[in-house]
């Protein structure tokens, strides 16, 4: 197989780490835009879309489309559950101070990832995929001069899952319907006050501790939802937050922070190319581009690409 | 009639008002005077319920809203301009409105009704907020407090850079509500328009309320700016 089936294989496993990672970033974007709360937990909230689809999925069990669609479904409305109780109990008793917000988001972290060791155990759990079907690729030949397609045969043919078309269908949707609430609706147009100036909010009767709440519940049920899109592809595992959160800190200050279109900008740009480079080199080396990527843009653009410098 | 009963309050450990009375009626004009750090904006973010009092009490036409959430407080009617105005900047025009018309669920009637007030604005409605001139800025951040349809209206230093056409025009509107019976606090710096515009003037001092004279007695007394102000 030469190089333009390679290229374009990896190009589509970079797009479904892509538009995983762009709903993960997302939600670790607008809690600290609106809130200025660095949550470290978020990759747990992620583990635990996956860990409670893997239950639900368990529970139901009679046809894996069911199974998937509860897990949809139930794991983000427990992800935001868990965050708004712990906004409540925690964060608010902390003054949403930002230093002590990181302290207290690490230890909401270890308190999570122990209670999944307890509750869901050391094993990689996989979760069945709703549908599946090898979906063909056509390559594009030039060898007569014109333009054409044909399908290659045989070992080494490209092929995709038509559930990855899914994930990338799907994360898409959700981004699109999450912009038009924050742009379109009354909820959306409190959350952009309120990210804008708390105080003023506040003095134009918006009840602010009730938004942050939802903020952060949202935030957390993104990663959630991220999570159940995710796991039929890679099993539950009770420690498998970390990559997430790493590669989502990456994106939103490349991307700029509490900036929507630069952190999907930067989801589609980290993706890709971490899809990419793992397929022709090493996923370290992915690792290694992404995080000196971060060291460019901290030195050369704090703001990140989408951000507005400060005034 | 809003009417505050000793309060103090201050941010976190520093302690700015001290026992502070002060009394605003219906179609009234209450000027707060003093000098920079006196406790003006404090008063009115306390008015707010922005600050926590550690004494006093705040009675709004004889209902005790002290211990109220702060985002309940405008939902009395209590319409603020804060100082520097302090738009939701990266929002359009229209958004800052629909805010202010949220506040109290005023519907499309007052929506008109405020922007007859300032036509300027209903030409900029898709413009974002922070690309307006200084003027206009002024103009809706009042635009945006006239939403609640008030019955307390607070602002702070309103003119405070504004060229002399804006003045005038701010000094037409707040004569404007003061005649539909709005009572009106006013943080203002420039002397003559608090003589043209004051019913009463209340001195500040150092977090500390000093005399309230009506204003014909100030005119009579102009020593009094001299002691508070220093001009």
């Amino acid at each position: 197989m030469d190089f333009g089936p390679h290229l374009m294989l990896a190009t589509l496993e970079g797009a479904v780490g892509a538009a995983v990672l762009a709903l993960t970033a997302l939600g670790l974007s607008l809690v600290f835009g609106v809130m200025r709360v660095v949550n470290v937990a978020h990759g747990e909230f992620y583990m635990l879309g996956a860990v409670v689809a893997w239950f639900v999925s368990t529970a139901i069990g009679t046809h894996p489309a069911l199974g998937f669609v509860g897990a949809l479904i139930v794991a983000p409305l427990v992800a935001a559950g868990i965050a708004i109780a712990a906004d409540r109990l925690v964060l608010k008793r902390v003054d949403y101070d930002p230093e002590a917000t990181i302290v207290a988001t690490i230890g909401i972290l270890y308190i999570m990832q122990q209670a999944a060791l307890m509750g869901f155990g050391p094993e990689a759990r996989p979760v069945t995929e709703p549908f599946n079907s090898r979906i063909m690729l056509p390559l594009l030949d030039w060898s007569k001069g014109l333009p054409s397609f044909y399908y290659p045969t045989g070992w080494g043919a490209p092929s995709i899952t038509s559930y990855k078309l899914f994930v990338i269908a799907a994360a898409t949707a959700i981004l699109i319907s999450f912009w038009l609430i924050l742009s379109r609706t009354k909820v959306g147009l409190i959350m952009r006050a309120t990210q804008l100036d708390k105080e003023t909010a506040q003095a134009f009767g918006i009840p602010v501790n009730r938004v942050y709440s939802l903020v952060f519940g949202l935030g957390a049920g993104l990663a959630a939802l991220a999570a159940v899109l995710i796991v039929p592809i890679q099993q539950a595992h009770y420690l498998m937050g970390g990559d997430p959160l790493l590669l989502s800190f990456i994106v939103v200050i490349i991307g700029g922070l509490g900036s929507i279109r630069g952190t999907v900008v930067a989801a589609l740009l980290i993706g890709l190319s971490d899809g990419i480079i793992s397929v022709f080199f090493s996923p370290t080396l992915a690792k290694i581009l992404a995080t000196l990527l971060v060291a460019m843009v901290l030195v050369f653009r704090p703001q990140g690409l989408y951000g507005k410098k400060p005034a | 009639m809003l009417r505050l009963n000793g309060i103090s309050t201050g941010y976190g450990p520093v302690q700015v008002l001290y026992e502070l009375d002060l009394e605003a009626k219906p179609g009234e004009v209450l000027c707060l005077l003093g000098r920079n750090g006196a406790g003006k904006t404090t008063t009115m973010k306390a008015i707010m319920g922005l600050l926590p009092l550690s004494t006093g009490r705040i009675h709004l036409d004889g209902a005790d809203i002290t211990d109220l959430p702060g985002h309940e407080v405008p939902q009395l009617g209590i319409g603020y301009v804060p100082q520097g105005r302090r738009l939701f900047t990266e929002l359009t025009v229209a958004e800052n409105i629909e805010i202010g018309l949220m506040t109290r669920r005023k519907g499309r009637e007052t929506r008109e009704k405020v922007l007859d007030m300032f036509p300027r604005l209903r030409e900029r409605l898709s413009q974002r907020a922070e690309t307006l001139s200084g003027g206009e800025q002024q103009m809706l951040a009042t635009a945006r407090a006239l939403c609640l349809e008030p019955s307390v209206l607070l602002l702070d230093e309103p003119t405070e850079g504004l060229q002399p056409s804006m003045i005038q025009l701010i000094r037409e509107t707040v004569e404007t509500m003061r005649s539909q019976g709005v009572a009106i606090i006013l943080v203002e710096q420039r002397i003559e328009a608090v003589l043209s515009i004051a019913d009463r003037v209340a001195f500040l001092e150092n977090g500390r309320g000093r005399e309230v004279v009506d204003v014909t007695t100030l005119k009579a007394q102009p020593e009094l700016l001299q002691k508070y102000v220093g001009v």
